[in-house]
Formats: structure tokens, C-alpha cells, sequence
């Protein structure tokens, strides 16, 4: 089933970690496995906030080893960067197997991500300026607490909870998605894609990386492709009703936007808020309350509708 | 039922006992008996109730089985007004109420809102979410605000009304009340419809009345598309006289008035109730 949510304030930057906790919260039912945020913050010039992690939470109970093989592998990450000569200004532990680390780097995104992500169990889960993608079994209010995400400022993001269908229950199938080399984008789904590995093999065949097995992943590195190939985030969206095969509602975010889409079969649920200084908008409007106390107007977008908000 | 001849066990499939009722004259104008409304109310356990006695329950920290379980032990107690405040959009409230009830919702509602019931009169003053009213069966449902997509799914009686717009496949398998709709409404609105009527006053998306049986759909905007076997019907006095009624009743008014709504009725060439069973059919039974 899955539940998708996303926030944008339009007059400047909120308390978007504690909003979009709420949000997810209240939309556990749809999906208990795992809990995912891409939420923007300030960018820094030339400066890249990098989260990857090099286990899976499952992984951390399987004897004490695990401990050392974590500190090893994190190791190898830390000499691949100085290799590649990324300079880390900032270090922070979020768990004992995923970190956030605070880079300035001004070489080839691609190839700093592939040797990154060439280390075992590794994962790069966002590379962006202003993207923070954070995932992790568990509700909302769990992962929230884990990373600390409740004082997290920022002006937009998107989230997702995630009843696993067609993936494994990790943090590798969760949900949102990024994708590289357009660097700030991420992707949350609800729905299902039928011609997933048609379409997957041929984004192979261009040259780029699919980390799960997870339809929707395929929505991010769709949208980054198009991005980069001189579409607008609107272009893309519009094209993806045509292009993906079957039912879905999803929701894209970048750097300064918010943009969603849904299917010709409407099959997917989207209830939408929208005023002059704040959208949001999930799959249930229990979520919108849970933001928004006062009394508000919220409507379903239609079949093949495109929206895009910019903060 | 209005209208349905009795059957005279002249074909087959009367014989094997698959339905009672004639196949023949199973049209839209035999269903057609304003007399006939809102008759047969109320159910044969259901407790009496005084709608001079009110209640509120306060719903805001309250789970939607405590909000039901209120809501049924009020009625028992023969409360006839209950006011809910604070309903958050919660899923499913006040599903399955069996009896006359004034119930006033004070907000919105999510999911599956006031579906299977029989003989209540609610009025929702927010939106609601996904299949409100599916399956009612008598009463009425009046929504001030919006609703989510299957609006009535597999409306059997009663009134459902919708003064904002609703999403996708509105009044679908509907079998048989009204829906009534100020707005717009999304795709495959009266999607396999059965019977019964609904009034779209906005615009309607594509394949309007995709795949009906039977009923009639009154359109006051434009449809995207008809739907497979969807056709324009041609708009009666009585057409005309149950409109005006009913659109009254709601306080509705459709832009350019009444003689602007157009009328959408089965084409009967996928599926015909007039029809005697197909041959082949009966082969295969």
C-alpha cells in the first residue's frame, strides 16, 4: 500500500524534520517496514552533505564481528575519499552503520559515488547540496529519533512509509530514492510499475546504477535522466505518464522543487493542500491534520495531473 | 423494489433459481417512480431513538473502533442527534448505523466514512476521503467540502451529496439512490453503474459511464470522453421534475439551470437486461 507525504513552505524555511515526522507518522498504518525522508536544508557552498551507510540494521544482530567489519569498512570509505581527495569537514555518527559526513569536492560526482559505493555493503543513500535522504527500519517516529531529524530546519521534502510488496524489508529497497549525477533529486512512490525492467535495462545500457530491486527506483534515475538531458522537472513528470506503465502516484523533489504525478488510472491516492505559503500533500489527508490544525480546504488531484511547486 | 415485474419462471435460468426477478422491461423509466422514495426506512432490530435528545463525543483522541463503539452506545441509549467533533480524517466512522439518526460531523473524515448504513441522515461539514457512503443502503450523506475517489461505491439507496468535487470512478457498481455532485468529478465516473441516478453539475473526466448496465447519469458541464457503451439518452419531464426536486432539496443550483444538464444512459450493447439470456449462455449453465 505505501504512504507518500511532502511538504513545501513557500515563504522561507520551516521545521520541516518535526512536520514531516508527524506527517509520516500518521501514516504508519499504510506501511510499518520502513521509514524514509528526503528533506532539504540551507546548501553550503560547494559543499556536499554525503549519508551512506555500510551495513543493513539486520546485519548489526548477526554475531559480533559485524562490529569490527563495520569499523573496517568505514575505514576503506574514509582512505577511498582521501584518495579521490574529498575533504571532509564534518563527521557525524547517525547510527553505528550509517553516516553523515559533510564534504567539499569538486571532481566527478559519478566516479567519487561508484568507488564509494564498490566497498562491501556500502550504500551511498544522497549526495546532494541541499538533499539529506535518510532511511531506516521502523516508523517514523523511531527513524526520527535514531537520526535525529526532529530539529532538522529546511524548506522542503518528501517522505515515505513503505508496506513492502515487490522488495526485500532493508534499508537498500526503502524508500525515497535518489540518483546520480543530478545530485539533489529523490523520489517516493506509491504504486506499482509493470514495464520496470524494460525500462531498467535500458537505463543500464546508458550507463546508470540501480542499488535495489525496488519498481521505484526507477523513478529516480527516469527523472534524473530527463533532468539532465534539459528537461524541466514539469517535462519530465508529464512524459512519465506516457513512458511508466501502470499505477502509481509519486512525488519528486529537488534542490528548490516539489513536483508530483499521477497515473491515467487515478488508481494511487494524492489529497492536496495548497495555500500561499505552504503545500502539502500525502496519500491520506489524516497526514495534512497532523500539520495543519486549522480548518482547511483539501481536494484529489485528477488522473494525469502534473503539479510542481518551488520554494 | 420499484418497478421490477415479478418473475414468471419462463426462462432457464428462473428455473435453476438464479434470480427472481423478469428479465423484461428492465429499463430506466419502469425505475422511474418518484412515489416510491425513501420508503422502507429503518431496520428490524434497530433501537428507537429521540432526535430531541443530542449527544457530542469528542473524537480528538479517540481511535475510530472508540469513536463507533460511542457512537452505537449513544444510539442504544435512544439518542437521535449526535454531534461529532474533532474527527480528524480519521478512517472509517460511523460505518453500519442500521437506524434513523441526525448525525452532524463536525470536520472531515478519511477513508470509508458513514459506508453500510441504513437510515441515518449525516451531514459532514469538511471532506471526506476514499468510498464514502459505499454501500448504503437508505438515508442520506451531505458533504460540504470535497471527497476522495469511489464516492459511493456500490450505492444501493439514499441520498449522497457532494457540494465540492470528488475524485476518480464516483457511484462505481452503483446499484441504485443518488448521488448528487456540485463540482467536478474524476475518470470512470459511473464506472459498471447499475442502477440508480446521479447528477454531476461541473465537468466529468474521461470515459464517463464506462462499461454501465443501466441508470441514467445528468451531466450540467462537459465529460473529457464517454465511456464503452455510454450514450446520450434524451431528457424527459420527468427527467426534468425529479431534478428540480431534488436539487432543491440540497440546496444545489446547476449553472444555467436545469435545462443545460444533459442525460447518459447505457447504450445496452455489452450488456442488455432486456435482453433473454444469450444462447450460448445457457449452453454453458
Amino acid at each position: 500500500m505505501c504512504g507518500i507525504a511532502g511538504l513545501i513552505h513557500r515563504d522561507g524555511s520551516g521545521n520541516i524534520g518535526q512536520e514531516m515526522t508527524a506527517m509520516l507518522q500518521s501514516l504508519k498504518h499504510r506501511g510499518p517496514d520502513s521509514t524514509g525522508y528526503a528533506i532539504y536544508g540551507s546548501p553550503g557552498r560547494n559543499e556536499y552533505v554525503m549519508r551512506f551507510k555500510v551495513a543493513e540494521q539486520e546485519d548489526m544482530s548477526k554475531g559480533f564481528d559485524i562490529h569490527d567489519e563495520v569499523r573496517r569498512r568505514r575505514g576503506i570509505v574514509e582512505e577511498r575519499l582521501a584518495t579521490l581527495g574529498v575533504h571532509v569537514i564534518e563527521r557525524d555518527d547517525a547510527t553505528e552503520y550509517a553516516y553523515r559526513y559533510r564534504i567539499q569536492y569538486d571532481g566527478d560526482m559519478k566516479k567519487l559515488a561508484d568507488y564509494v559505493e564498490d566497498v562491501e555493503g556500502t550504500e551511498i543513500l544522497s549526495m546532494g547540496n541541499a538533499l539529506e535522504l535518510i532511511k531506516d527500519l521502523g516508523d517514523a517516529a523511531r527513524v526520527a529519533d535514531q537520526y535525529d531529524l526532529r530539529k532538522f530546519k529546511g524548506t522542503h521534502g518528501i517522505g515515505h512509509t513503505r508496506m513492502a510488496t515487490e522488495s526485500d524489508v532493508d534499508i537498500r529497497s526503502a524508500h525515497p530514492y535518489w540518483a546520480y549525477p543530478y545530485n539533489d533529486i529523490a523520489v517516493v512512490h506509491n504504486g506499482q510499475i509493470t514495464n520496470y525492467w524494460m525500462m531498467r535495462r535500458e537505463f543500464e545500457r546508458k550507463g546508470h546504477r540501480f542499488m535495489s530491486n525496488c519498481d521505484s527506483e526507477l523513478l529516480a534515475v527516469y527523472t534524473a535522466y530527463n533532468l539532465e538531458h534539459g528537461a524541466t522537472l514539469e517535462d519530465s513528470l508529464k512524459q512519465s505518464i506516457q513512458d511508466i506503465d501502470g499505477v502509481f502516484t509519486y512525488l519528486v523533489s529537488t534542490k528548490d522543487s516539489l513536483g508530483m504525478a499521477k497515473d491515467t488510472m487515478a488508481a494511487k491516492p494524492m489529497v492536496l493542500y495548497e495555500s500561499d505559503n505552504l503545500v502539502a500533500l500525502a496519500s491520506e489527508e489524516v497526514a495534512i491534520r497532523s500539520v495543519i490544525h486549522h480548518e482547511i480546504d483539501t481536494w484529489d488531484p485528477y488522473d494525469e495531473e502534473v503539479r510542481v511547486w518551488r520554494a | 423494489m420499484a418497478g421490477v415485474t415479478t418473475a414468471k419462471k419462463d426462462h432457464l435460468s428462473h428455473e435453476m433459481g438464479m434470480h427472481t426477478e423478469g428479465l423484461l422491461g428492465r429499463t430506466q423509466q419502469r425505475f422511474f417512480d418518484i412515489s416510491e422514495e425513501n420508503v422502507g426506512y429503518g431496520y428490524p432490530d434497530a433501537p428507537d431513538v429521540d432526535f430531541n435528545k443530542r449527544a457530542e463525543i469528542d473524537c480528538e483522541n479517540l481511535e475510530t473502533k472508540q469513536i463507533n463503539i460511542q457512537l452505537r452506545d449513544l444510539i442504544r441509549r435512544g439518542c437521535g442527534t449526535i454531534v461529532l467533533k474533532n474527527p480528524g480524517s480519521k478512517h472509517s466512522i460511523a460505518v453500519g448505523i442500521l437506524n434513523r439518526l441526525n448525525l452532524y460531523i463536525e470536520g472531515s473524515c478519511g477513508y470509508f466514512a458513514c459506508g453500510l448504513t441504513d437510515g441515518p441522515n449525516i451531514r459532514i461539514k469538511g471532506r471526506v476521503g476514499w468510498a464514502c457512503g459505499e454501500n448504503m443502503l437508505a438515508g442520506t450523506i451531505v458533504i460540504e467540502k470535497n471527497a476522495g475517489s469511489q464516492f459511493g461505491a456500490a450505492l444501493r439507496g439514499g441520498d449522497l451529496v457532494c457540494k465540492g468535487s470528488v475524485g476518480a470512478r464516483t457511484g462505481i457498481d452503483q446499484k441504485g439512490g443518488n448521488i448528487l455532485v456540485g463540482g467536478d468529478t474524476g475518470s470512470f465516473t459511473g464506472f459498471m453503474m447499475q442502477r440508480g441516478r446521479m447528477v454531476i453539475l461541473g465537468n466529468a473526466g474521461k470515459n464517463l459511464g464506462d462499461s454501465m448496465y443501466d441508470g441514467t447519469i445528468y451531466l450540467g458541464g462537459e465529460a473529457r470522453s464517454l465511456g464503452v457503451d455510454a450514450v446520450p439518452g434524451v431528457m424527459t419531464d420527468l427527467d426534468r421534475e425529479w431534478l428540480t426536486r431534488k436539487l432543491k432539496m440540497y440546496d444545489m443550483y446547476p449553472q444555467g439551470g436545469i435545462d443545460h444538464i444533459k442525460k447518459i444512459v447505457a447504450g445496452k450493447q455489452l450488456w442488455n437486461y432486456d435482453n433473454l439470456e444469450p444462447g450460448e449462455k445457457k449452453l454453458v449453465l
